[in-house]
């Protein structure tokens, strides 16, 4: 019996409770990135942001999970009912599998599976399920149209993104993640080795996540919020919580990338002393503060625009550096592996 | 194996956690709160007039052409993934494979390009 | 091991449930999520017996895309299923005989590793120790299958100049921008100051 209880039941125990050490951070994470983001803007619109619940507002994200829950889930008469509620659940699941894989630190990854980088790939790619069920299950005009423009404009930065990573993949030599951040222990941090893409990653993330200035399918002025329209309370929180899990997501997936994951910026004391995922943290803070002085700061794109810059711009410079990382790779006999 | 599947194993309990809780946020605000359903506020959201047909109606083409696209697209990526880590091992010879299979598919987005197929009105 | 098994037991049975309700539903949405459901528990299947790349690629390509397609086709398109339905029967013998045939095949291929263990040694150990199996896979499509490969290349152009064919369609009407010329633009060209005095307009 008690074997039976240390061999199988106990470990699985355990993996729960490293499920919850990372899940919960992580909605805890998201309420506060919701403040930070109003925060930031106000002060960058010299405004003060949310004030009044706690001392300096901190306690706003709070108050306003909790009047999202009490409120009335609003499901439209002529809505498809089943879909209508799964859509929101879905975005909310895909945002948080995603970490399953990430690396914390060294070691430090409650999944360590050998195609982590294609595990998040896809996570990322089913993304658009959850928008377009939405949409159609609303049965609304401007619902349709928000998903309808959402989920083609996904799947357009998507090829973007895929390209991106193989050129990173190139010079790691791994799909493993705590392979590409040590590859960056030795090779130096590919911010350096491939800035051209990450600056398009960055753009390419915005876009996948449906941020300003790519955030047509929430077009306020002619979609009234798009896919999410008819959605209210805990439904609505839920993609509300989606979104912003799945911006620190991505941006853990530009850390591993390109920042050199759980790297100290320099190998010298006073740097080594941090521990690794608090660098990890860090600079997943610094890549989620672009996202928000972006919000900030641009007007929002028109959608053949959009659809351009992803397919005639964003597309054939990852292409082209591909090809190009491939080519130097073989020509200096630089292949790692 | 045995090592292999256990690296599996927690992002299936993940999945399962992740599963549950999304049931639970929405089942508990359904059950704690107050529903008070009512027709007009039912009824699907159209700018001050009353919703008259079926919303799911034609559109344009264009976004067929661009899901077809991006599956040819993705499947070009997918071919990428093995080739980017074993590229080592295949020397020369898989590299300018590769090239010749990249430059095929760059003829096609040349075509569409040239065609107008990239163009969004 | 035996966690395992349920696991097999689990997907193996939500993949054919789904499967059924695929044919089963009414809506034809339905029919597509729940094909996807399908997808996703065979690529679980995938990922349990070993080949880990293939079950993601399942994912990334079957339900990032293909059945994104599938879901704008079937959603977005007027197509009267009820109209479709008539008739349904009729290809049932069709149906019938291609599964007829899948199980015969696969009758033959168990009976024949039954009969001859040695044969069914290839398909356990695909890789070799140390080698995970993208790269595996990596090693060969690319020099011993390199005819096969190109002709993947070419079957993709080919899709890609028949998806232009079938879809394209100019619409004289349409305003597009062109950046170069926006860009190229300069006031000179557009814009010419005059004196006006006063009284008289232009």
């Amino acid at each position: 019996m008690a074997e039976i209880f240390w061999g199988t039941i106990w470990p699985l125990v355990l993996l729960i409770v490293y499920i919850l050490v990372i899940v919960v951070p992580l909605l805890v994470a998201v309420a506060y990135l919701t403040y930070a983001e109003r925060k930031v803007i106000g002060g960058m619109q010299l405004r003060q942001g949310p004030m009044f619940v706690g001392p300096y507002g901190l306690l706003q994200p709070l108050a306003d999970g909790v009047k999202l829950f009490f409120k009335e889930t609003v499901i439209p008469s002529r809505a498809n009912k089943g879909v209508f509620l799964i859509a929101p659940m879905i975005t909310f699941i895909l945002a948080l599998i995603g970490w399953a894989v990430i690396p914390f630190g060294d070691g430090l990854v409650l999944a360590d599976i050998n195609v982590g980088i294609l595990y998040l790939f896809a996570v990322s790619s089913l993304g658009v399920y959850g928008i377009i069920m939405a949409g159609w299950a609303s049965n609304s005009r401007y619902a349709f149209l928000g998903a309808l423009r959402s989920s083609a404009q996904m799947i357009s930065y998507e090829i973007a993104m895929g390209m991106i990573i193989i050129s990173v993949l190139l010079t790691a030599g791994s799909l493993n993640l705590s392979e590409i951040v040590r590859a960056q222990a030795e090779q130096g941090w590919y911010l350096f080795w491939h800035f051209p893409m990450f600056m398009i990653f960055l753009v390419a993330i915005l876009a996948e996540t449906n941020r300003l200035p790519f955030d047509l399918p929430e077009d306020e002025a002619s979609l009234v919020t798009g896919y999410n329209v008819e959605y209210s309370s805990m439904t609505f929180a839920l993609f509300f919580l989606g979104e912003y899990a799945n911006m620190i997501l991505m941006s853990a997936m530009a850390t591993i990338l390109f920042l050199g994951g759980w790297l100290p910026p320099f190998e010298v004391a006073p740097f080594t002393w941090i521990p690794g995922p608090i660098w990890f943290i860090l600079k997943v803070c610094v890549i989620l503060f672009v996202y928000i002085w972006a919000r900030a700061t641009l007007p929002r794109y028109r959608y053949d625009q959009l659809m351009r810059l992803g397919w005639k711009v964003l597309l054939p410079i990852s292409f082209g550096w591909l090809v190009l990382t491939a080519g130097v790779l073989v020509a200096f006999d630089l292949v790692p592996g | 194996m045995q090592a292999y599947l256990a690296e599996y194993l927690p992002i299936l309990i993940f999945l399962g956690i992740a599963v549950g809780l999304a049931a639970i946020i929405v089942l508990a605000s359904m059950v704690i709160a107050p529903q008070h359903p009512e027709r007009e506020k039912l009824s699907a959201y159209e700018c001050g007039f009353e919703p008259f047909d079926d919303t799911r109606g034609r559109f344009d083409v264009r976004f067929y052409l661009v899901a077809i696209l991006f599956i040819i697209f993705d499947l070009e990526v997918a071919f990428l993934f093995p080739w980017a880590v074993s590229l080592g091992e295949i020397g020369m010879f898989g590299f300018w494979s590769m090239i010749v299979f990249l430059i095929v598919l760059t003829v096609g987005f040349v075509y569409e390009w040239k065609k107008g197929g990239l163009e969004w009105e | 091991m035996i966690l395992a098994q349920l696991v097999f037991y689990l997907l193996a049975f939500v993949t054919v449930a789904a499967a059924v309700m695929v044919i089963a539903a009414r809506n034809p949405v339905h029919s597509v999520l729940f094909l996807i459901l399908a997808f996703f528990n065979s690529a679980g299947l995938f990922i349990l017996l070993g080949a880990e790349f293939i079950g993601m690629l399942l994912v990334v390509v079957y339900v990032g895309a293909v059945a994104v397609l599938f879901l704008f086709v079937v959603m977005m398109l007027d197509i009267n299923f009820v109209q479709l339905r008539e008739g349904f029967l009729q290809y049932l013998p069709v149906g019938a005989l291609v599964g007829l045939i899948l199980l015969v095949e696969l009758a033959l291929v168990f009976g024949s590793i039954a009969m001859e263990p040695a044969l069914g040694g290839a398909a356990v150990s695909a890789t070799e120790a140390g080698v995970t199996n993208t790269e595996a896979i990596g090693r060969l499509l690319y020099t011993d299958y390199f005819y096969l490969f190109q002709a993947a290349g070419i079957i993709l152009l080919v899709a890609m100049i028949g998806a232009m064919t079938l879809t394209m369609r100019h619409r004289p009407d349409a305003r597009r921008q062109d950046i170069g010329r926006q860009v190229r633009r300069r006031p000179g060209e557009t814009l010419e100051v005059r004196k006006v005095p006063p009284r008289t307009g232009i």
